[in-house]
């Protein structure tokens, strides 16, 4: 005998199968039945303060594992409140599920109460998405909503179901087969355009490794560094793709684009090759398209055939997962150097690369006496910890010091918002991530501006008991702002000042079941730093009142080549 | 350059959506589009005509639609490429008989004669009905609807086959 189901429990149950542990949601009017069967599941439930932060924290919960990040919602406002973490994780790949409920199918197209057309708003924003009309199909859709989700390009699909649909009965049957004929994503790289990448490999003088995250989306990294290591390849890693080789390797050049390093960003412009892995050529890395990387021939690799070309004409192309296809060039290089190739001599360029290294060091004064640089707390948290952490950024000042000053050793340790740049992305992220690695230190870097947007998750935080660290670098402004406008607007500051101190973030730490910390002067940065690390058993907010007036440097202005990158405050205009 | 792509879709709720959102959100321009279905029930034939350098990149994301099956792009020499258009002109009773007879050699055929008007319907490829109006100008168009381009791959293993419409463009009309 078949088992009656009704949607929701079929859902609840479809979601069981495909071993989800944990959703992150807010509940509603039309969601409601699915919030029945989930009281019984093995599925925990996390109550979110808001869609969007229910929304970044699978996305944190995703980064971190590697999983599928699963939020629920209900309809209307509660799915338009997930279109933001929808198009951050759009942008950045990462596989998430969400599930909403709908208005019931008779009320569709009545502007009945909480009916917003989630299907038509979320299209645009998802890899891929639903509405599930028929009852039968709720198995079937929950099925393929997961593979789309984690496979190929990963990125996030949804799945509206009515209400009426929910509360419909089927008889249960477990999903067939996976029946998508317009969807089959290469994995294997064409063996031709192997051969021909490692050609162009053998005879490069300047190459340069531009890793994106899509090697980490593929768990490429050791792949990466094998190859790296046996090319002799000096290797950039994207804001997306921190710690896809070791900051402290060699061969690692750390972070290019608007906010890199003078030796990252100089090594693509002048590199001969480019060898483009899981990376997509964003603006924010090539800085003016047609001034970027003039001399380089490019080996494309993607697995989304749509990146290549996009931006920038590829030499040889491939097409497939990025850890697939560096084993692969792997393998073909071993064979080649069994036949006796030889790669072109790279120690002159090893060794220009080394110079720039020493010669431009990202670099900060902390002054014992004067205001915190953020770069300093940044340093002390990775010293007090051993890097031993997950750091989570969100948008601004303290995301590009993170990334450029936080010693990058294993992937999937740096989790931020790259694409879409998503103030407000770190609190909630960072209890994603805790909840997937709760054995490990999850640390957020937060803005004050950025705080402010998301801090109510700390309530989530605190009755969930996951212990995140939040960092709140309090520079009492919207830090990247005011630096723009200082650059190009002559100073004249409009809409940046958020005033020291308001509100007392120590206060509203404690309000929210959280220990509240802060530091006045560097002196006390270390000591305060020790007393956070000591707390585990609930999350902790530390403020580092740091200097309202730094800039971010190196940096590519907008729309600039990244020959005139500014080095440094000195080298301004 | 207008560019004939066709793109065979899985016959779904919503496909036409998803195809013009996403030539809206990439900033790629329609010229015309049409879609219907395919001997399969399965799939539909979406047939659209755009302008623009980007071909590569939009048949890329085109197939990056899950629904989407397969895409080719069609040049002028690759396809039969077919438009309707129903004309509605002037026609003093005393012309009558010449413009039917002289739309005849354009294949075109009255479908409705009214006591001052006369309204054609003709098919065939762009150029063929853009010469049936420029000859139909001089009686004085009143109203015009057209349909999008549909297209189908020539067969290549068989003999090329030119049909009455295009041989018939190819006359002068003036
Ligand atoms: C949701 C959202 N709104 C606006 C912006 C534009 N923006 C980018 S950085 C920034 C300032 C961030 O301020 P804060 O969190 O204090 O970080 P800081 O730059 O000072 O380190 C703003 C407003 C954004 N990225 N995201």
């Amino acid at each position: 005998m078949p088992e009656t189901l009704t949607g929701a429990s079929a859902l609840i149950r479809a979601l069981e199968n495909e071993k989800v542990e944990v959703v992150f949601g807010v509940p509603g009017g039309a969601i409601l039945p699915a919030y029945d069967p989930i009281l019984d599941s093995t599925v925990r439930h996390i109550l979110a303060r808001h869609e969007q932060g229910a929304g970044h924290m699978a996305s944190g919960y995703a980064h971190a594992s590697g999983k599928v990040g699963v939020v629920m919602a209900t309809s209307g406002p509660g799915a338009t409140n997930l279109i933001t973490p929808l198009q951050d994780a759009m942008m950045d790949s990462i596989p998430i599920v969400a599930i909403t409920g709908q208005v019931p199918t008779t009320s569709i197209g009545y502007d009945a109460f909480q009916e917003a057309h989630t299907w038509g708003i979320s299209m645009p924003v998802t890899k891929h998405n639903y509405l599930v009309t028929e009852v039968s199909d709720i198995p079937n859709a929950i099925k393929e909503a997961f593979h789309l989700a984690s496979t190929g390009r990963p990125g996030p699909v949804l799945v509206d179901i009515p209400k009426d649909v929910l509360n419909q009965t089927l008889d249960w049957q477990s999903p067939g087969k996976i029946d998508l004929p317009g969807y089959r994503p290469s994995i294997k790289g064409h063996p031709k355009q192997v051969r021909s990448a490692v050609d162009l490999i053998l005879e490069s003088s300047r190459p340069v490794l531009y890793a994106g995250g899509g090697v980490l989306r593929s768990n490429g990294s050791e792949s990466l560094v094998r190859f790296a290591e046996l090319a002799a390849l000096p290797t950039v890693t994207t804001l997306m793709a921190r710690g896809a080789i070791p900051d402290s390797h060699p061969l690692a050049l750390g972070m290019p684009g608007m906010h890199g390093n003078y030796t990252a960003i100089t090594a693509m412009q002048k590199a001969d090759l480019l060898v483009a892995v899981g990376a997509r050529f964003d603006d924010r890395v090539t800085g003016r398209p047609d001034a970027f990387a003039p001399e380089a021939k490019i080996i494309h690799i993607d697995v989304d055939p749509a990146e290549i070309g996009k931006v920038r004409k590829a030499d040889v192309p491939i097409v497939g997962d990025a850890r697939t296809i560096i084993d692969q060039l792997t393998e073909e290089a071993e064979l080649r150097i069994e036949k006796g190739a030889h790669w072109m001599d790279r120690e002159s360029w090893l060794e220009t690369l080394h110079n720039w290294k020493r010669k431009h060091p990202l670099s900060y004064n902390q002054d014992p006496e004067g205001p915190i640089q953020m770069q300093y707390v940044i340093e002390q948290i990775h010293r007090l910890t051993g890097g031993e952490a997950i750091v989570v950024a969100g948008v601004g000042q303290h995301q590009m010091w993170a990334s450029q000053f936080w010693g990058f050793e294993r992937p999937n340790t740096w989790i931020n918002s790259g694409g879409l740049g998503t103030m407000g992305y770190a609190v909630p992220a960072a209890i994603g991530a805790k909840v997937a690695e709760p054995d490990q230190l999850v640390i957020a870097i937060d803005g004050d501006g950025c705080f402010q947007m998301t801090l109510q998750e700390l309530i989530t935080a605190s009755i969930e008991g996951i212990p995140i660290k939040v960092a709140v670098m309090n520079n009492s402004s919207l830090g990247m702002v005011k630096q723009w406008q200082r650059l190009f607007y002559d100073e004249r500051y409009s809409a940046i000042d958020l005033t020291s101190h308001t509100p007392d973030y120590v206060g509203l730490a404690e309000s929210m079941g959280c220990i509240g910390l802060r530091a006045k002067s560097p002196s006390e940065v270390g000591p305060t730093l020790e007393k956070a690390l000591a707390v585990t058993d609930r999350p902790v907010v530390i403020e580092f009142p740091c200097d309202p007036d730094a800039m971010v440097f190196p940096m590519v202005p907008a729309g600039a080549s990244n020959d005139d990158v500014i080095v440094s405050a000195e080298d301004l205009p | 350059m207008n560019h004939v792509i066709s793109a065979l879709v899985e016959n779904k709720p919503g496909v036409l959506a998803r195809v013009s959102s996403m030539f809206a959100r990439r900033g790629f321009n329609i010229h015309s589009l049409a879609v219907g279905p395919t001997v399969d029930p399965n799939m539909s034939l979406i047939t659209i005509v755009v302008d623009g350098p980007e071909m590569e990149q939009i048949i890329k994301q085109l197939y990056k639609l899950v629904n989407t099956v397969k895409v080719t792009e069609l040049g002028p020499e690759e396809g039969v490429i077919r438009e309707i258009m129903l004309v509605r002109v002037n026609s003093d009773p005393t012309k009558r008989a010449e413009m039917i007879e002289s739309a005849s050699v354009f294949s075109a055929r009255p479908v409705d004669v009214g006591a001052a008007t006369i309204t054609f319907e003709i098919s065939g490829d762009p150029e063929h009905l853009s010469n049936f109006l420029e000859l139909m100008r001089t009686y004085g168009i009143i109203e015009l609807a057209q349909s999008g381009r549909i297209a189908l791959p020539k067969d290549r293993k068989t003999k090329r086959h030119t049909t009455a419409s295009t041989k018939s463009a190819r006359m002068d009309p003036s």
